[in-house]
């Protein structure tokens, strides 16, 4: 029998002049998976940090196990068992995995706790991820980046004191490989048929749809839609968002006849010593996709073609200037003290100076231009650039590469966790400027990107393994590749 | 032959042991190569050295030292940086010997309320997110003053019992010794072994997920700030009891001085890595280099040669140097 | 929010406003107490003064801006050492000035790129990394000083210390030193480049800036300020000393940070630095007047220094 967990009536938060939930109105029962899907700035970041109670309302009503909670907060929402896996992973990396296990559980302590704790987390980790091969004394920072998801996932499934009845999951199968997102997402089944819930907040509507009881939609700020899962397709999530639907000529249509031998050698990266390994080309006006599962080299491989630019190595050839596109915004790409003005231009500085200095007048029209053309939502271009959603952040750093001279572009699964409207928008920049001769190198963990590219890569355990043309491409063929050795 | 749409699985790896980090090993060993090489240089220079009453000698004063090194090895648990506690630890000898002898009841208090001072700054540091060494910096000023004040003339003397503690005389081993293994092992318990230590060292890491795991930053950082308080008072107590008596500026140099034993003991700045047993070590060793410089000389290579007076200082810069050229080669070598 | 609120705003946001107004409170004090005499000759001195203090702490204040850890530790020996070279070279000599210059900023820049070449090569923290040099270069200034005390030729010492109007030249060179420094961190590629590497050093590299060579080019400058106020000191303190850049450690990094630079990097603040230097100028001079014990005046120090820093508060720790 269903019993509501928690209910919001008409809440909002203000940050200031920014109304970022305009009356919401939500309630969650147990037994239930709840999918939460919008578009970035959409909100659904605030619902979450209110449901777990690092916000307060601005005005409305919660309410838990049917009475109103009008001393709503972090303790509340712990006490009622209401746990969230945000997707910046909160474990310290200098300590083992049992000690961070500690961390979140004040209780493991006195005599032992290191093997208590170990245990506690090993064995959500084994119900979770059967095969997971993660050692309780592993410091974490030793940890790939999926096992640390795994990790961080596991934990918070973990009780001693505190119950556990809610668990927000944001973004969870960004890190993880195709086959650990299902396991994550079949445990996620098994825990709220056991009479938990979960909410689930994905930009994989494949995942929405396959394993959400419920879907909730959320647009600037408001509950859009609500209701069982049947109700939606693909098309019509991304319609209620607010995306353009998908007729935007978008996701898989054909690249432009981008010939390989007809345009100039942009990129070669010879395989590292081994027989039958493929070596990776691209010469200009080519996109070159760069797939296979997470973590198996693909990121390493860009960052050693951009290093190869400054200094040439026997193995990789690079002809022309290059730029790179960040994925992990955060440590690899923000500027976070800047404007998004300055974000954008500090790849072109040598081609905004006149003489010694740089010139602001150069610069700022540098900055518009591509906020024009990328569609960087902002008020004014010299506000701090953590002003800007992740998405449009994510435009910026997109900007900063497109506007400077590199004719080599690199992208490092730069869409992860960016918002539908901001893709397509990219997408079609991306070919647009591939016509105009540009190369782009594209690794990224999504089928449905690779289908712009000219030509894909797999990658497996940091090899070439196998190679597809746009014709050749399916998802068959890239999975079997990813896994297997290449028949 | 197509593949099954439903994936295969990767094989399941068996869970295996933490692997065991070879860079991180060579790391941990690295202080105490360390320690063996300048022993080694010190038996070739001055064999007599290395007896009994030589090691009370030459370590009699690495004590201190060392205290202060664990002081700033709590300090960078939490990823901050104590640049006071040169100045602490004089202040605190000052009052150690000006009054400890006479005015016991007085110098406890004035000790006590140092620690509660020392905690208090952590506190500050948090509430008002400040620069820990721009604060440390202030109150190495804000020490020193107050030790010039307790005692404008280098004198004083030492209690009878704290002297009596620091010469004592322990069977086959050393004190300074064993005090070191003692203060080794205290600290590698609280801040490695015990649970409350794994949080402290958390907040070094990832300060913001220990925050919303629920525990109190603020109550974190006063906690490890006292604890530097506390270590840095047994080091003033020490300093007192080897030297019988005090000086404001006696120990400047023990600021630089901790927090390069605390790096050759394979301490890091940031993130919360520090190695309790290393920094002591490291201190022991430092303090040894600059007896072995002492007693340098090369009668084969180098006849007649002494490292002269001015460069005792440089080479101590040399040797570090080293040091830590070694260890990065090690690091370089396995990565 | 409207421009003038928008202006008012950024102006109370800015920490080292903090350094100016503790400088005029200090000044004002100092005046009062001194029965309503002396504001201008107090301030002229105070200028003469902070001239080095700002002219160290420039170095220092790029080193900072590197990012988290970056910090120069060697100044005062490389201080010390500047001086004696500047003075062995010039040799008492009006003809070899410019000489003497020269081997001062050169042993600066030297002991900057030695730095920086422990820290690469090395992989060692900056902290450290100058800490030794500070201790190998003490020893070589020992060495090198030896033997008699060697006099700055007159027409050095003459500018160094001539006034115009009772202000000094010298601190107004430094004044447009500073202006040049303020000009390069907000309009030129290296300035820029200083910056980024400040807040982010790997998205800096990864958005094509030459990390390595930034660095290296700023703690080769930071030496070279240093050795061109040693140089200056000598010709100020009528001769060398090795003690004489003792105290520039702890007052350039006070006054970089008093001054609103970021100790965490990849912001800077020019002209923060001579309020700072003012200020500390101020309030030596009013404890020292105060002829209260030198315990006092460490003591007074220390305390305002924190005062300031927790009034103005750190920078938050921004996601």
């Amino acid at each position: 029998m269903d019993r509501e967990i928690i209910r919001f009536e008409t809440v909002t938060k203000s940050f200031g002049a920014v109304q970022a939930l305009s009356g919401v109105d939500l309630a969650i029962q147990s037994g239930e998976v709840l999918g939460l899907v919008g578009h970035n700035g959409a909100g659904k970041s605030t619902l979450m940090h209110v449901l777990t109670g690092t916000i307060q309302p601005t005005t409305g009503s919660i309410a838990a196990g049917g009475s109103a909670r009008a001393d709503y907060g972090v303790s509340v929402a712990k006490k009622l068992g209401i746990r969230c896996v945000f997707q910046e992973l909160s474990l310290c990396p200098n300590l083992t995995v049992a000690e961070n296990t500690r961390v979140m559980h004040p209780r493991l302590r006195g005599f032992g706790w290191r093997r208590r704790a170990g245990r506690l987390i090993t064995s959500r980790l084994d119900e979770m991820f059967p095969g997971h091969g993660i050692s309780a004394d592993s410091i974490v920072s030793d940890l790939s980046i999926g096992r640390r998801q795994m990790v961080e996932i596991a934990r918070a499934f973990t009780t001693t004191d505190d119950p556990l009845r809610l668990v927000i999951l944001d973004e969870p199968t960004s890190s993880l490989d195709p086959s650990t997102s299902r396991q994550l997402l079949s445990f996620m089944r098994r825990f709220v048929a056991g009479g938990g819930a979960t909410i689930l907040i994905s930009h994989l509507l494949h995942e929405i749809l396959d394993y959400c009881d419920r879907i909730v939609v959320m647009r600037d700020g408001r509950v859009v839609a609500d209701d069982r899962t049947t109700e939606f397709d693909r098309a019509k999530l991304i319609v209620t968002m607010g995306g353009a639907a998908e007729g935007h000529g978008a996701a898989p249509a054909a690249p432009q006849a981008g010939g390989a031998g007809d345009t100039p050698l942009r990129v070669r990266v010879r395989p590292k010593a081994q027989a039958g390994g493929i070596e990776l080309t691209a010469h200009a006006g080519e996109i070159i996709g760069l797939a296979g599962l997470a973590g198996h080299g693909q990121s390493d491989c860009l960052v050693e073609i951009f290093d190869a630019a400054r200094s040439p190595t026997t193995r990789i050839a690079v002809h022309g200037p290059i730029a790179l596109v960040a994925g992990d915004r955060q440590t690899d790409g923000i500027f976070p003290l800047w404007s998004i003005a300055d974000n954008v231009t500090i790849r072109s500085l040598s081609a905004l100076a006149q003489g010694p200095l740089i010139s602001p007048d150069r610069a700022a029209a540098l900055a518009n231009s591509w906020k024009q053309r990328i569609g960087i939502r902002t008020p004014d271009m010299n506000n701090n650039i953590l002003s800007l959603s992740g998405g449009n952040q994510q435009k910026a750093l997109f900007a900063r590469a497109l506007g400077s001279n590199a004719d080599i572009i690199l992208m490092d699964d730069p869409m992860r966790g960016v918002d539908i409207g901001t893709k397509l928008d990219v997408y079609d920049l991306i070919r647009d400027e591939a016509a105009r001769g540009r190369s782009f190198l594209w690794y990224t963990t999504e089928m449905d990107e690779l289908e712009h590219c000219h030509r894909v890569y797999i990658f497996r355990n940091r090899q070439i393994v196998a190679q597809l043309t746009r014709d050749e491409l399916t998802e068959e063929r890239v999975i079997h590749s990813s896994f297997q050795e290449a028949v | 032959m197509a593949a099954p749409v439903t994936m295969v699985a990767e094989e399941p790896q068996p869970t295996r042991r933490p692997a065991i980090d070879m860079r991180r090993l060579f790391r941990a060993a690295l202080p105490a190569l360390s320690l063996i090489i300048v022993l080694l240089a010190i038996d070739d220079f001055n064999p007599r050295a290395i007896s009994y009453f030589g090691f009370n000698l030459m370590l009699n004063l690495a004590i201190p030292v060392a205290l202060a090194t664990a002081a700033q090895i709590c300090i960078i648990t939490v990823s901050d940086l104590d640049l006071s506690i040169g100045a602490y630890v004089g202040f605190i000898a000052c009052v150690t010997a000006t009054w400890l002898p006479t005015a016991p009841l007085l110098g406890v208090a004035v000790i006590l309320g140092s620690i509660v001072v020392y905690g208090a700054l952590g506190a500050l540091v948090q509430l008002r997110q400040l620069p820990s060494i721009v604060v440390t910096l202030g109150m190495s000023f804000v020490w020193l003053g107050l030790a010039l004040l307790v005692r404008p003339q280098p004198g004083g003397s030492s209690p009878d019992w704290l002297t009596n503690f620091m010469g004592l005389h322990v069977p086959y081993v050393p004190f300074p010794i064993v005090a070191a293994i003692v203060l080794a092992i205290a600290l590698h318990f609280i801040l490695i072994r015990t649970a409350f230590g794994a949080v402290l060292r958390g907040a070094g890491g990832n300060p913001s997920a220990v925050a919303r795991s629920g525990w109190s930053l603020l109550r974190i950082k006063t906690t490890t700030y006292a604890m530097a308080g506390v270590f840095g008072s047994l080091a003033g107590l020490a300093l007192v009891g080897v030297s019988s008596s005090a000086d404001a500026n006696m120990a400047n140099g023990y600021t630089l001085l901790s927090i390069a034993g605390a790096i050759l003991g394979g301490a890091e700045f940031i993130g919360g890595q520090v190695s309790p047993i290393g920094a002591v070590i490291g201190a022991l060793t430092l303090q040894l280099a600059a007896v072995a410089l002492n007693f340098f000389h090369m009668p084969v290579l180098l006849p007649g040669f002494r490292i002269p007076p001015e460069w005792q200082v440089g080479a101590q810069g040399l040797i570090l140097i080293l040091i830590l050229a070694v260890r990065a080669l090690i690091n370089r070598g396995d990565a | 929010m409207s421009t003038q609120a928008a202006v008012l705003l950024r102006f109370r946001n800015r920490p080292w406003i903090w350094s100016f107004l503790g400088a005029i409170l200090v000044w004002a004090l100092a005046v009062v107490l001194a029965g309503g005499h002396g504001a201008w000759p107090v301030f002229t001195t105070a200028l003469a003064f902070s001239a080095f203090t700002v002219l160290v702490g420039l170095g220092q204040m790029f080193v900072i801006t590197l990012g988290p850890g970056n910090i120069d530790l060697s100044l005062p020996a490389n201080i010390g050492l500047a001086s004696a070279v500047a003075m062995k070279v010039m040799d008492g000599a009006d003809s070899r000035i410019a000489l003497g210059l020269i081997a001062a900023i050169g042993a600066g820049l030297a002991i900057g790129v030695v730095n920086y070449l422990l820290i690469r090569l090395l992989r060692i923290p900056p902290l450290i990394a100058t800490l030794s040099s500070s201790f190998v270069i003490r020893s070589v200034g020992i060495s090198y000083g030896r033997g008699l005390q060697i006099k700055p030729p007159q027409a050095f010492a003459d500018f160094v210390l001539a006034r115009v109007g009772g202000i000094s030249i010298l601190a107004a060179l430094v004044v447009l030193v500073s202006v040049l420094a303020g000009v390069v961190l907000a309009r030129t590629i290296y300035g820029r480049s200083v910056l980024a590497v400040g807040q982010n050093i790997r998205a800096a590299r990864l958005a094509g800036l030459p990390v390595r060579r930034v660095r290296l080019v700023t703690y080769a400058l930071c030496g070279a300020l240093g050795g061109l106020s040693g140089a200056l000191l000598a010709g100020f303190t009528g001769g060398s000393s090795l003690d004489v850049g003792a105290e520039y450690l702890l007052t350039s990094i006070a006054v970089v940070v008093i001054g609103g630079t970021s100790v965490t990097g990849g912001m800077a603040n020019v002209p923060g630095l001579w309020g700072a230097a003012f200020m500390l100028f101020m309030i030596a001079t009013l404890l020292n007047s105060s002829g209260l014990g030198v315990g006092v005046r460490d003591l007074m120090t220390g305390l305002i220094i924190i005062a300031v820093i927790t009034l103005a508060g750190g920078r938050r720790q921004l996601r």
